[in-house]
């Protein structure tokens, strides 16, 4: 068993500089890695480029990064609920390159799978195809999109072992699984981690061999972004 | 005139036996709750789920269990997770049967807008610009008009493009609308609603044949 575990989030994060371009899972709040966010948060490292589906909320999140304004471009495909990034658009402190959440995800796992380009139809005839190539197959266009380069993409899963393999849970999986392996180094962090041989080798979502480093989160407080219910008698 | 959920009543009755179906934010989830309920249908969210159920019981929220729209929500039998490569390989690869989503405009021959209002309003388009570019079968749900009294079925669209040439019907609260290739042919009526006033608040060429029925909700 080669061995993938760090004792800490610091451990996790060695490496880390200013100017780099990071990878986060999670979709709004969900799933994403909460520990890697407050430890990059710490280390003040700055001029960032991070690739996300969505920003965090003001307080939580990618939302932390982004008030310390150590992020200089994000890539994402919806940055709603974050006043504090809408001011930072807005003002053009930050740079923002807004892609189609199907393509988002197509980079990163066309970088995890050593695809350096492919085509979709998401799109084509918008401003989000202009200066891309275009081409048509069986009379539909397509718009050329390239694969993802990141220095480290952080994921969040709910279990794993030392060998580097994950479970996910519920929605919270949604971007993590295509990050893995998408950049030069993966850092995975769990709720849970558990000694080898305990997980079901059926049962992995992302074999350890697309992880580099893994550890168990700290904390996790999973905080819900829009909480809604039915009462019993609905 | 219908209100947002005789919108979402009238779009239900689109919803066939053994439909996949995906559901933007808004209206269309709305959808969700006026599906006959002799009929298998499965609800798909971009964020990775299949199997879609109702809004959990206060105290059975799972952080972990949400829809595209960040709500939390639950899961029926038959129910799956995904990561969002495989979400979207539903989609483009049209394994989807219905897109339902809103919109800010569209225009005659088809284009949407629903994703940015330069200089004002910048929150991305999210799975939509995947999902119309890729569905067969799209139905927007909107308001006719803007806050302002405008049209939103338009000659062409002012607004940054989702999409071209890709919806195929509107439900609006005035009317059902098919996109055809000489403009917006009126299908049906809201209760009480006449042609004229549909004519009056749409810009877009309204093709009108015959006598339109009135819808039945």
């Amino acid at each position: 068993m080669i061995s993938k575990k760090v004792n800490s989030v610091s451990e996790a994060t060695e490496g880390i500089g200013d100017d780099m371009t990071f990878m986060f899972g999670g979709f709004g709040l969900s799933g994403i890695p909460e520990n890697a966010i407050s430890a990059l948060v710490k280390s003040g490292v700055k001029g960032l480029t991070c690739i996300s589906n969505n920003a965090g909320v003001d307080d939580f999140g990618l939302g932390l990064l982004l008030h310390q304004r150590q992020i200089k471009k994000m890539i994402s495909s919806y940055v709603g609920e974050n006043d504090e990034f809408e001011r930072q658009m807005l003002s053009g402190e930050l740079d923002v390159e807004l892609i189609p959440q199907g393509t988002l995800a197509e980079r990163c796992r066309a970088a995890q799978a050593g695809f350096p380009a492919f085509y979709t139809p998401a799109g084509y005839g918008t401003e989000v195809a202009e200066g891309k190539e275009t081409r048509e197959f069986d009379g539909k266009m397509y718009v050329l999109e390239n694969a993802f380069k990141a220095d480290y993409g952080f994921v969040k899963a709910w279990k794993g072992d030392e060998a580097g393999n994950l479970i996910f849970k519920g929605t919270a999986r949604n971007f993590n699984p295509n990050m893995c392996g998408a950049a030069k180094i993966t850092v995975a962090e769990v709720e849970e981690l558990v000694p080898v041989g305990t997980l079901d080798p059926n049962q992995i979502h992302i074999p350890g061999i697309f992880v580099q480093r893994i550890f168990q989160g700290e904390k996790y407080e999973k905080r819900i972004e829009q909480r809604t219910v039915r009462t019993k008698n609905e | 005139m219908l209100d947002k959920t005789g919108i979402a009543k009238r779009i239900a009755k689109e919803v066939q036996d053994g439909y996949y179906v995906n559901l933007g934010i808004g209206i269309p989830t709305l959808v969700a709750n006026y599906v006959r309920e002799d009929i298998e249908v499965e609800f798909q969210s971009e964020n990775g789920v299949l199997g879609m159920g109702p809004f959990p019981f206060e105290g059975e929220e799972d952080a972990d269990v949400i829809n595209a729209g960040k709500q939390t929500i639950t899961t029926l039998p038959g129910a799956s997770f995904f990561d969002s490569a495989t979400s979207f390989s539903m989609i483009r690869g049209q394994h989807v049967d219905l897109t339902i989503l809103g919109a800010m405009e569209v225009a005659e021959n088809g284009d949407i807008a629903n994703w940015k209002i330069p200089g004002r309003m910048v929150k991305g388009m999210g799975g939509a610009m995947d999902l119309v570019a890729s569905a067969e079968n799209i139905i927007v749900a909107m308001m006719h008009t803007n806050k302002r009294g405008e049209s939103k079925l338009l000659k062409k669209c002012s607004l940054p493009l989702t999409g071209v040439g890709c919806v195929k019907k509107i439900v609006t609260n005035l009317a059902v609308l098919e996109v055809t290739e000489k403009g917006f042919k009126l299908l049906e009526r809201a209760p009480g609603v006449s042609v004229e006033d549909i004519q009056n608040a749409t810009e877009g060429e309204l093709i009108v044949e015959g006598n339109v029925p009135e819808m039945i909700i």
